[in-house]
């Protein structure tokens, strides 16, 4: 007699994303540690009465019981292991942290365990849950990371096309190569970007250390842009599409009270208010 | 085979076409509706296409509040019995029906006809923001409310414009977040229980 399947299955999983599906329910993107990548229906959650629609929000992560449905799984059960509140009341790190799961929705194949990718991300929503960690530090170790468990490791430590060693000089980096390119090499290479020592140095640093490492950095919003920006470039050559809650991280920084855009810009009603607001 | 296609003459072909776009409308369901369409009277067919006709020409948006609407502005905004000095910003035209019912809100409503979500791409310059500020500007409006939906989306948007309106004076409020009425503590999630304790109130 051959085995049956199990009608169910139980597995953790942090909640990627969500879209509605008619007039109740909603088509929940999963992550577990187990099973990687999974698209479930979660029925009834947008009712009032669901018992099952706070567990299952973007970036928590739960115990799920689910069942083999035809086309979907279906969520049965839901009960949250970690909802990592702080990160819900903080704008900035919520639109890092919905950044950092798009990442992994993007780089991720339905059903292809990677147990790394989810303890990463995890780790990453924890901390960005946690005020006292620098926010943009951890989505750059977390992009960095990422790209190694997925398969698109650059390579920093040698020049990716003539693997000789790479010198505390202005270097340059290629997407398409996959890795720094040494100025010797750099003249015979289109397409390819500055990349600053001190850039270098931090990003060896975040690829071959952890959290403990990057925790301590100090870094000059200059150094962090150019990180942030190459890699960026990096991750859409890669993807071949840019990330859309990148565009919403970035508006964010632009919106801030001083650099508010201009057609938004609100004047106070009294002088008595305009001195209490702005800034 | 082609007796089969063409047997389905154009019209009905079309028709299915047509019901075939709509929404959770698979093939087999624009089939059905289109039959159902062939057997029913010409009066009642014709009273389907001239209801279509006229949602599209006689609705529009309230040039005030973003509601659907036949006049503008709607019959909200122009009623002098509403509250101007608060606006309750909703995500779409059906929460302002969920709210009216409750007949205990007197102000004044704004939609933003959808909710800030990043990862589908969906920022506030899709949104009705610029209209909303743009109502703030002459200083009559001393509260906004949002009563975006209480998810991650709806949480976005409600911290998003109170960046945006908080610093010119106006206060921004956010609807209670709690349990609702018949649920189970024990099935709670740690969010909405956590909230819920924080507004507690005197019994």
């Amino acid at each position: 007699m051959p085995a049956r399947i199990p009608r169910v299955y139980r597995t953790e999983a942090i909640v990627l994303r969500q879209r509605k599906l008619g007039e109740a329910d909603r088509i929940v993107t999963l992550y577990s540690p187990q099973l990687g990548k999974i698209e479930a229906v979660a029925k009834g959650v947008r009712r009032q009465t669901s018992r099952k629609a706070g567990h299952l929000e973007p970036l928590t992560w739960s115990t799920l019981l689910l069942a083999h449905g035809q086309n979907l799984d279906i969520v049965t059960q839901s009960e949250t292991v970690e909802s990592f509140m702080p990160l819900r009341e903080d704008l900035q790190r919520l639109a890092r942290g919905i950044y950092a799961a798009e990442l992994v929705d993007r780089f991720s194949e339905p059903r292809s365990e990677n147990y790394p990718v989810f303890r990463l991300l995890a780790e990453t929503l924890r901390r960005l849950a946690t005020p006292a960690d620098s926010a943009d530090l951890a989505v750059r170790l977390f992009e960095l990371h990422l790209l190694a468990f997925v398969g698109y490791r650059p390579q920093l430590d040698r020049c990716v096309v003539c693997s000789g060693p790479l010198t505390p000089v202005t270097n340059a980096f290629g997407p398409a190569l996959g890795g720094v390119v040494c100025p010797a090499c750099r003249a015979a290479q289109p397409g390819l970007w500055p990349l600053s020592v001190n850039a270098l140095k931090i990003l060896r640093l975040l690829q071959r250390g952890d959290w403990t490492t990057a925790a301590g950095l100090r870094l000059s919003a200059e150094l962090l842009s150019e990180i942030e920006l190459l890699l960026r470039g990096y991750i859409r050559y890669v993807l071949e599409a840019t990330p859309r809650s990148v565009v919403f991280v970035d508006a964010l920084r632009r919106d801030t009270p001083a650099g508010r855009p201009k057609h938004l810009e609100l004047e106070p009603a009294t002088p008595a208010l305009a001195a209490r607001g702005g800034a | 085979m082609n007796d089969v296609i063409s047997a389905a003459a154009t019209p009905v072909a079309r028709l299915i076409d047509e019901f075939h776009k709509l929404p959770g409308i698979g093939p087999k369901s624009a089939q059905r509706l289109a039959y159902h369409i062939l057997r029913t009277s010409a009066e009642e067919a014709h009273a389907l296409a001239q209801a279509i006709v006229d949602v599209k020409e006689q609705i529009t948006f309230c040039s005030s509040c973003q509601n659907l609407t036949e006049v503008d502005p709607c019959r909200i905004c122009r009623s002098d019995k509403r509250d101007t000095t608060v606006i309750c910003v909703v995500e779409e035209p059906l929460d302002i029906l969920a709210i009216e019912r409750t007949r205990s809100y007197k102000g004044l409503y704004h939609v933003l006809h959808g909710v800030i979500s990043p990862i589908d791409g969906v920022g506030p310059e899709d949104l009705k923001v610029r209209e909303l500020i743009g109502r703030l500007s002459d200083g009559a409006v001393r509260e906004v409310i949002m009563a975006t939906n209480p998810n991650v989306e709806g949480d976005a948007t409600a911290m998003y414009l109170d960046r945006l309106i908080a610093p010119s004076g106006v206060r921004v409020t956010r609807l209670a977040r709690g349990l609702a009425m018949g649920a189970d503590l024990e099935y709670a999630d740690e969010v909405t229980l956590t909230r819920a304790l924080e507004g507690r109130q005197q019994v």
